[in-house]
């Protein structure tokens, strides 16, 4: 046990996860995910929001159970090598608008860290703009954070308020079991289903959940985050979790050239589009966001499953703000921005500046 | 005698940051620093041998772990 877990907490363990899992993404868009999008938390929590009707975009409806995989992965991860530690109360509210203002970002340029990269594999040059967006963004929030900005001490608390996110998970699993997709219905019980659009779009269901338990695991193990890569490059110099980013983007490409996914160019890219300055905006949003609750969407998944109840209420965020995101006119399309996009990139931009120059009350 | 630096319940980057602070600026040749996660355990000592320190001692701690670096 000793020896796996030095393995992973090592630069080689690291980037074989990184590896792993941009394979791994490759193989579910060839199995039946969306293109360029085999993994996209910001995407599938989306998704998991509209299939619950929290939103009614028609397209983008179905419970991802990538996530739900990812959430109880990282539990048994944690329980197996005995690191689940239920904590809770670092900031709680800051947490859930940072989460809705991240879900508006990175629906404005339309993915996740994790897709941008992902993207990038595919060959879909816009996501070069995202990226340089997501830098930027993450580098405002290690500017807040050399300046002493901090969102509080966490406090051990009981095991039952670290189980919470992982039930929400297994009820939503539980769910998806009692309502299955039925052929062209568009709901079935109390979940909605996509019958056309991304939302429609999906590998088989056990494929798609050992995937994401597996991921969830390794994960958990190795602490894999997109914008930790980026900020502990720019904060302290330390390219650790940078080498497991950069795996997964050289895995993914690989992999997509071998299945002939791989499509280079800017124009006609899948769930993708080409407003420069947004896609760099979006993401510029999203990765301030992401810096300041401390992780990118999918590190607050496996935090969340191994007690971290801030970051659930990240993750709730999240899907609360994918709601007002498609409710509002705020998502982006292969069209362009929304009606509202433009302004919410500004109003959040300005609630984040707020909450980076006011907390930071220093912890000693 | 040596300083502590307490980062517990503090998620990363915070025990790192703190942890370098003290490398950087504090006067005494041992550091004393409580965490209490795994991760935070591996990042400070990650980041402390990347500043040439060593973590002579990991016991735990209250629930989480207290590591005693050695400026190097």
């Amino acid at each position: 046990m000793d020896a796996v877990k030095r393995f992973f907490a090592g630069r080689w363990g690291i980037i074989s996860v990184g590896a792993f899992i941009g394979v791994l993404a490759a193989l579910l868009q060839y199995w039946g995910n969306p293109a360029n999008m085999g993994i996209c938390v910001a995407c599938f929590e989306r998704d998991i929001s509209g299939a619950l009707g929290l939103h009614r975009a028609a397209v983008v409806q179905y419970m991802r159970p990538e996530i739900i995989g990812f959430v109880l992965g990282a539990l048994a991860a944690a329980y197996l090598f005995s690191e689940f530690r239920p904590r809770a109360g670092s900031a709680p509210i800051v947490r859930f608008i940072l989460g809705v203002f991240a879900m508006i970002g990175a629906l404005v340029f339309l993915g996740c860290p994790w897709r941008a990269v992902l993207r990038l594999a595919g060959g879909d040059g816009n996501a070069i703009l995202g990226l340089a967006g997501l830098v930027a963004g993450i580098w405002i929030g290690a500017l807040f954070l050399k300046k002493g900005y901090n969102l509080g001490r966490a406090q051990a608390t009981y095991t039952s308020v670290g189980w919470l996110m992982p039930l929400v998970m297994a009820g939503f699993l539980v769910l998806m079991l009692i309502y299955p997709k039925v052929a062209g219905e568009p709901q079935s019980g109390v979940l909605f289903y996509s019958l056309k659009g991304p939302g429609s779009m999906h590998a088989p269901l056990v494929v798609s959940l050992v995937a994401g338990l597996v991921i969830g695991l390794l994960a958990q193990r190795s602490r894999f985050c997109t914008m930790g890569a980026i900020r502990d490059l720019l904060l302290f110099r330390q390219t650790h979790l940078a080498s497991g980013f950069l795996a997964l983007v050289l895995f993914a490409f690989l992999a997509n050239l071998l299945l002939g996914q791989f499509k280079p160019g800017f124009v006609g890219q899948p769930v993708a589009h080409t407003m420069h300055l947004w896609n760099f905006m979006g993401m510029l949003l999203a990765g301030l966001a992401f810096a300041l609750a401390g992780g990118c969407p999918g590190r607050q998944l496996f935090m969340a499953g191994e007690g971290d109840g801030d970051a659930a209420v990240f993750v709730f965020g999240m899907i609360v703000g994918a709601a007002f995101a498609h409710n509002f006119g705020l998502a982006s399309s292969p069209a362009g921005v929304g009606p509202n996009g433009i302004a919410a990139v500004f109003v959040g931009l300005a609630v984040c500046l707020f909450i980076g120059f006011t907390m930071r009350k220093t912890a000693r | 005698m040596a300083t502590t630096v307490d980062a517990r319940g503090l998620s990363c980057p915070q025990p790192v940051l703190m942890t370098l602070d003290e490398i950087k600026s504090g006067a005494d040749k041992e550091i004393i620093v409580l965490v209490d996660t795994d991760t935070s355990r591996e990042n400070v000592t990650r980041a402390a041998e990347s500043q040439g320190c060593s973590v002579k001692d990991v016991r735990p701690d209250d629930g989480g772990y207290r590591l005693t670096i050695v400026k190097g």
